[in-house]
């Protein structure tokens, strides 16, 4: 019995073996973990939603290598320990040679080491911490700005803001405190004082004791980095305490339309720092391709909302395509060596990648555009 | 002192709702002695049917809290008919077992139905808050610090003051007798299960407005309530309401004085002080083994 076991076993390995043989001549295979559930599941979905469009355009035309592309998709159920599982199981299970994810700085952070394990590329889309790139991991390639790169670029426009003191209220993971640490060190380099940094459970839901803090600082303006699910609590939240400070939201997740649609008047007044600002894509740096991918968006019939997160998917399976195609395999190590001279015409702008982090282990980074928004009315302006 | 009175105006609001989680859980462990691993679940329910009643089909927002409170009651005894009544008797490892499976199993239903992405539900209050000198606090929030305390009072009395209270209590004594004095203990279940289960319902309904509801909202209300639980003395329901007051203001005045990011922790640091002092929990007078 137990041999019986073992030789259908052995008969269906091999059987797998020859499918995933040749659906690996077949097409060329992208692995994306994102978090499709759980506390950042909009974001995930968003994202997703634009590596499909490049999948499809990609194909529509003339695929990578002659080859269609085929996504991969796992859910890392917005928790760090997922993230490493969905890495691995794109990695051992699908053998994809490449993967975007995780997200969220800290399931990026957590999926790193398998990529150093593995020797598997990784283009990041959305995670900012500077950790990222700095901790010499070589397998990284981040297409998203690091808080530094944010906080440098919004530095440039503080000016007509009149900010005297700035107040933080950050999620409580390396994404939330590197923004906070980073931009209060930009603001005191402009000689503006600031005051409390608080923080948040990334699953909280009452964030009244830390707005209760923040409201007696005395401050006038209040920096916010999070999630779209947490900025749509704490300007509700915001509004019910009467928080004097006027409301800037970092990291580019805070999809404004729907703010407005969940938070109401709530989202009135506040501003965004954002890498893609669908409602002028002609304004963008390539505008064709930024109307192209708004309209494709539109067609699909995605929720607007979703775009400002969508873009960042789309990007990132663009920038791999590049890759792959510089490479001229679907190999790892040699997708890694061509990802370093690749010029990406994206939806935030052109994408290629500097080296940071101790030499010889360098990461790769991209220097993205920045631009900020303003709700009013229930609309959202340019500022 | 301005910020004193909005953290102590903060924490009365949400230990209302902590207390309303945990009574339901407590009730149904005192007389059940069963660990109910889908209280959160049931939690969740009440707040998509209030999405679904109110964003969908457009109903009377308190009119829909009603109905979702029913049900939930509904739910709560159709659980209890399935998956509990067959294991009447069985060791409370496998019944344990089978509820975490069926939390499991509802939290993704959960979410095959209403996907990952939040819903919110609009209210009938003014979005202009409730301004008190420095003290503000939205109109929902007073709304469901009033429903909730209604809520606990009831049950309050159905407990001590109504025949089927008199019948549950005396299931929870000692289920034999109770059955040898003509108590049917097998309908008491079901009515406890479904009663448990309904407030938990209404928790999810009356805070899923003031939230946004998300298929894993259950999780962190069915951590929360089984610490008050387990404060308040197991099967406690007075200690049970006052653990939600207790943890509530832990919460608010360590997120407020001594820092945010350990606002969660600070909650269960206390507990466990409390565990080591007092095994019992604070209000049980004896200790009962589940």
């Amino acid at each position: 019995m137990i041999k019986q076991t073992f030789r259908i076993s052995g008969v269906l390995a091999a059987l797998t073996l020859s499918f995933g043989a040749a659906s690996a001549q077949d097409t060329i295979k992208i692995g994306v973990t994102e978090p499709l559930t759980g506390a950042v599941a909009a974001s995930g979905n968003y994202v997703t939603q634009g590596a499909k469009i490049a999948a499809d355009e990609l194909n529509a035309g003339k695929g990578v290598l002659g080859k269609k592309v085929e996504l991969i998709i796992e859910d890392n159920k917005s928790n760090p320990k997922e993230a490493v599982a969905t890495a691995e199981k794109l990695i051992i299970s699908d053998k994809v040679p490449v993967l975007m994810g995780a997200w969220s700085s800290t399931y990026t952070l957590a999926v790193m080491p398998k990529l150093m394990e593995y020797g598997v590329p990784m283009v990041v889309e959305t995670s900012s911490s500077g950790k990222i790139t700095t901790s010499g991991n070589p397998w990284i390639f981040r297409i998203s700005p690091t808080s530094e790169m944010e906080a440098k670029a919004f530095g440039d426009k503080v000016a007509p803001f009149g900010i005297k003191k700035a107040d933080f209220l950050a999620v409580n993971n390396d994404w939330g405190l590197g923004a906070a640490q980073e931009f209060s060190k930009m603001l005191k380099s402009k000689g503006i004082e600031v005051g409390v940094i608080e923080t948040m459970d990334a699953k909280a839901t009452d964030m009244s004791a830390q707005l209760a803090k923040i409201k007696a600082s005395g401050g006038d303006t209040l920096f916010l980095t999070t999630g779209v699910e947490q900025i749509t609590l704490v300007l509700k939240q915001a509004k019910e305490q009467q928080l004097p400070q006027k409301i800037i939201t970092t990291g580019g997740s805070s999809s404004p339309d729907q703010l407005i649609k969940q938070a109401g008047d709530a989202a009135n007044g506040s501003y965004h720092l954002l890498f893609f600002a669908p409602w002028f894509p002609e304004t963008a740096p390539n505008p064709d391709i930024a109307t192209k991918f708004v309209e494709e968006w539109k067609k699909r019939d995605y929720n607007f909302a979703g775009l400002t997160e969508g873009f960042r998917g789309y990007d990132g399976i663009m920038t791999i395509a590049a890759g792959i195609e510089g490479a001229g395999k679907a190999d790892p190590k040699a997708i890694q060596q061509a990802l370093w001279n690749v010029k990406v015409h994206g939806v935030n702008g052109d994408i290629s990648f500097i080296k940071q982090g101790p030499k010889g282990k360098e990461s790769g980074q991209n220097i993205p555009n920045v631009f900020v928004v303003t709700i009013k009315d229930g609309k959202v302006s340019k500022f | 002192m301005e910020q004193l009175a909005q953290h102590f105006v903060n924490a009365l609001i949400l230990g209302g709702t902590y207390a309303l989680l945990g009574i339901g859980l407590t009730m149904i462990f005192g007389i059940m002695g069963v660990v109910n691993f889908t209280h959160g679940e049931l939690y969740t329910f009440g707040a998509y049917m209030m999405f679904a009643f109110v964003m969908l089909l457009g109903l009377n927002f308190f009119a829909s809290i009603a109905v979702a409170i029913l049900l939930g009651v509904a739910l709560g005894a159709l659980i209890d008919f399935t998956l509990l009544r067959p294991l009447r008797g069985a060791d409370i490892d496998t019944t344990m077992l089978v509820m975490i499976g069926a939390w499991i199993a509802l939290q993704n239903a959960e979410q095959f139905v209403w996907s990952g992405i939040a819903k919110s539900v609009d209210t009938p209050f003014p979005s202009e808050p409730l301004v008190i000198g420095s003290v503000s606090v939205a109109w929902i929030r007073v709304f469901v610090f009033v429903a909730a305390i209604a809520l606990i009072a009831a049950t309050y009395l159905l407990i001590n003051r109504t025949k089927l209270g008199k019948a549950m209590r005396a299931t929870f004594q000692d289920p034999e007798t109770a059955a040898l004095m003509g108590i049917r203990v097998q309908r008491i279940y079901t009515t406890t299960f479904a009663l448990g289960s309904g407030l938990a319902a209404a928790a999810g309904a009356l805070l899923g407005p003031i939230f946004v509801v998300t298929p894993t909202m259950g999780d962190l209300a069915a951590l929360k309530a089984f610490a008050i639980v387990i404060l308040g003395g197991l099967g406690n329901i007075v200690g049970a309401t006052i653990g939600g007051f207790v943890l509530a203001f832990i919460e608010e005045l360590g997120a407020g004085y001594i820092s945010s990011g350990y606002r969660d922790a600070m909650g269960f640091l206390v507990i466990i002080v409390i565990l080591l002092l007092r095994p019992q929990g604070l209000f049980a007078q004896k200790e009962r083994v589940g």
